[in-house]
């Protein structure tokens, strides 16, 4: 019976003279959920509404589901259309539709009418009025109530006649591309995916990096990764996978650090590297998944060493989460199965028994300097030799 | 170099058995239950198969059922048996070194209600026939032992243990899951007193998807699925004429010269595992001489992970098998190493290498070569 949605969308409509902007992104975002739904749809703006209508037959609850994956939207409203055939045409669709979607009666309710044509022979009040009696004859349960009723039947007067009275919560947040754009540590772990998937919700545009490490880590561990990213993509739009061939630099501090302080310079490794590619693709931040006191090297000590090496902000949107909380979202959005594969990442091959949970900064930088030019030249090469592909949600 | 040597993984395909396949799918391809010419053409095809099948086994034709491969072949062997003799008992008897196609089977039976014992091995991973004779009851239906282990390639007593069951009570029957062994061993299932044999067709150079269950005429035995009666209503669903067709070239091929393949495996093997003893911390799991499978030789490579060294090899061009999967997170050390009673420290490090009648001793000289080079190297960057 639907044959649209009203789109309602919070955030975006308080951003003054950049809201067409949000609003060109939100667009651009349903429309690239909505290449997932079987069916042909068509999204306008119009008077600030943006509608999704269907030109042809759709899986509603389909539709409705893909649409709650577009941040930036507050609410989805089925909305029912019907031709301008005069008045009395117009009361017996309004009851109809009250009568399909309310199957207890028992409800009060109001008419709220918005006229976009205003060459309508009634005006607002008196179509809200007259509807409100037809309702009230047709089903004597309904009562009226103009302050806080159960329903808010919404008639609008187009072109055409749209009828709505629902709401479903959409994901919120701000359409992604509507923020600029960051670039995500993507492990494989459970934490890195449910941060990209954060801070998308704020309407940022993701590239990933993953650091592989053959023949320690396995291509399986990689498609795991590209999994993921697929995973976030559903979210976040397109991503541009990065990924880094870690083996020699891992190798070369091995041979050159103590064993214990391995991890942390590591990680000090990917950040940089993360940074230039940061640089090299527009990404105006960085992005980890990790999380006060989680593991060694995120001890508040660790994390200090670690953010010293980037200019870039950090965007750590898990910093304060329980690992439980992580869980949660990741079971929410469905990287949780994915996660939990048994593939060993590049940041547990070497890790010592005992790594340094409280690093100081300047023995970490007296240890790495003995690196020298030859790291410079590893590192040169892992850009160089970067690979790059785009994921998408959808095939097409 | 591009060296398979994950043979007890999956094989090759015989180019004759895929030009084969290709003309029964392009040209006979009827449904060979259909009244009409083309049923009758493909249904040839299905003849033949359980001609080869029935002389290589030296049994009749009506005792082949061909099911989509092993672990269906196990399956409808164990709960078929399982569900047609429980009024005579309720005790099942296997091995702990089973493949998981008759692991899982098991638990599943215990599920229902049946008694599984679970017989030890030895350190080269064979059963005792003594132990076995101690498991028996008057409340056994069915013992389950595989002909050849697919991890460590031991081969168990099938020939002693068929008597001994047939020697305690003749109504115990006996299945025999022969998917590594068959197409390396001539297998008698009346000499040996096998009542049912499974078979799989891509682990001896066929395609994928089929295989056959040997069911001796006398075995009570109920089907696990239903439809349109084909296979004597044992097995329904339209025969895969194309890959039942494949399998038999295959047969045909293996066993039109198995003595001179299986002296040349050997040869291979013996030349592998003189040479990986070279490496230092190398242990041989099993048997490493002609006691052993032909075609599986396990080594243990002290301190290094066996995913990483399957990497490494992988990056020289080199395909082996991981002797059991593990990783930092989750360890599942094989159970098979495991009732061998290999130490716990070499279970994680564990490489099978498998041969094939492809193998080449070039291939077998370029892997030792190999092995030599990234053992030491990866042994230099462990976890500390």
């Amino acid at each position: 019976m639907f044959s649209a949605f009203l789109i309602k969308y919070a955030e975006i409509g308080v951003k003054g003279k950049n809201k067409y902007l949000f609003e060109d992104a939100l667009v651009h975002q349903i429309k690239y959920a909505l290449k997932r739904c079987e069916g042909e749809f068509k999204v306008t703006r119009t008077d600030g509404r943006i509608y999704v209508h269907a030109m042809s037959d759709f899986d509603f609850e389909d539709t409705v589901e893909n649409l709650k994956t577009v941040f930036g939207i507050s609410g989805i409203c089925p909305v029912v259309h019907v031709e301008d055939e005069g008045y009395e045409k117009l009361a017996e669709a309004v009851i109809d539709y009250v009568d399909k979607v309310y199957a207890d009666k028992n409800i009060t309710f109001k008419v709220h009418t918005r006229r976009a044509r205003k060459n309508y022979p009634m005006d607002s009040m008196e179509v809200s009025r007259e509807l409100g009696g037809a309702v009230l004859d047709a089903f004597p349960q309904m009562r009226v109530d103009v302050h806080e009723p159960d329903v808010m039947l919404h008639v609008e007067i187009r072109e055409k006649i749209y009828i709505y009275s629902m709401e479903i919560p959409g994901p919120g947040g701000m359409p992604v591309g509507s923020n600029g754009k960051a670039m995500l540590l993507l492990s494989g772990g459970i934490d890195s995916p449910v941060a990209g998937y954060m801070i998308a919700k704020r309407g940022v545009k993701i590239d990933a990096v993953y650091f592989h490490a053959p023949p320690y880590t396995s291509d399986r561990a990689k498609q795991k990764v590209v999994d993921l990213a697929k995973q976030v993509s559903k979210y976040a739009g397109a991503v541009y996978l990065h990924t880094i061939n870690f083996t020699d630099i891992q190798l070369y501090i091995y041979d050159k650090c103590p064993h214990e302080e391995l991890t942390i310079i590591m990680r000090r490794y990917m950040m940089r590297i993360a940074e230039m590619l940061a640089e090299k693709n527009d990404c105006l931040g960085l992005i980890t998944g990790e999380s006060i006191g989680q593991v060694a090297s995120q001890t508040v000590q660790s994390l200090a060493v670690t953010n010293e090496v980037c200019k870039l902000p950090v965007f750590r949107p898990l910093i304060g989460f329980d690992k439980m909380e992580i869980v949660s979202v990741a079971e929410k959005i469905g990287t949780y199965e994915t996660s939990i594969l048994p593939y060993e990442d590049c940041c547990t091959i070497f890790v010592a028994k005992h790594p340094v949970t409280k690093p100081n900064l300047n023995v970490i930088k007296r240890h790495e300097s003995k690196l020298g030019e030859e790291m410079d030249e590893l590192v040169r090469k892992a850009i160089e030799t970067d690979e790059v592909e785009i994921v998408r949600w959808h095939s097409n | 170099m591009e060296v398979y040597l994950d043979n007890s993984a999956t094989t090759r395909c015989f180019d004759e058995a895929a030009a084969l396949m290709t003309r029964v799918m392009c040209e006979d391809y009827g449904n060979p239950s259909s009244l009409h010419r083309k049923g009758v053409e493909a249904e040839k095809y299905i003849r033949y198969a359980k001609d080869v099948i029935a002389r290589n086994l030296k049994v009749n034709e009506k005792e082949i059922f061909f099911t989509s491969g092993g672990t269906e072949s196990d399956n409808l062997a164990l709960i078929g048996c399982a569900h047609a003799n429980c009024r005579s008992g309720r005790h099942l008897i296997t091995t702990q070194i089973e493949h998981p196609a008759i692991l899982q089977t098991m638990k599943h039976l215990e599920e229902e209600g049946f008694r599984v014992t679970y017989l030890p091995v030895d350190e080269k991973g064979c059963i005792r026939p003594e132990d076995l004779q101690r498991a028996i009851t008057g409340e056994t239906i069915l013992v389950s032992i595989m002909h050849t282990n697919n991890e460590v390639g031991s081969l168990q007593p099938i020939a002693e243990a068929g008597a001994l069951i047939k020697g305690m009570n003749p109504r115990i029957l006996f299945h025999v899951d022969g998917v590594q062994g068959y197409g390396k061993y001539r297998i008698y299932p009346k000499r040996m007193k096998i009542d049912l044999l499974s078979v799989s067709g891509h682990k001896i150079h066929g395609p994928k998807g089929i295989g056959f269950l040997y069911v001796d005429e006398k075995v009570k035995i109920k089907p696990v699925v239903f439809g349109g009666g084909q296979q004597n209503g044992l097995r329904s669903g339209t025969e895969s004429v194309p890959a039942i067709a494949g399998m038999a070239k295959a047969i045909e091929m293996i066993y039109g010269n198995l003595d001179g393949e299986v002296e040349k495996l050997y040869g291979l093997k013996r030349a592998f595992v003189d040479g990986v003893r070279k490496i230092e911390g190398t242990v041989i799991n099993g048997h490493p001489d002609e006691t052993g499978a032909p075609h599986i030789v396990s080594v243990s490579f002290k301190g290094v992970r066996s995913e990483v060294i399957l990497h490494a090899l992988e990056d020289k061009g080199i395909y082996v098998s991981a002797g059991s999967a593990c990783s930092a997170h989750k360890p599942q050390p094989s159970a098979t190493l495991r009732a061998m009673g290999i130490p716990s420290e070499l279970l994680g490090s564990t490489i099978r290498f498998s041969f094939s009648v492809f193998t080449t001793m070039e291939e077998i000289d370029y892997t030792l070569q190999m092995l030599h080079d990234i053992i030491p190297m990866l042994r230099r960057y462990t976890r500390q």
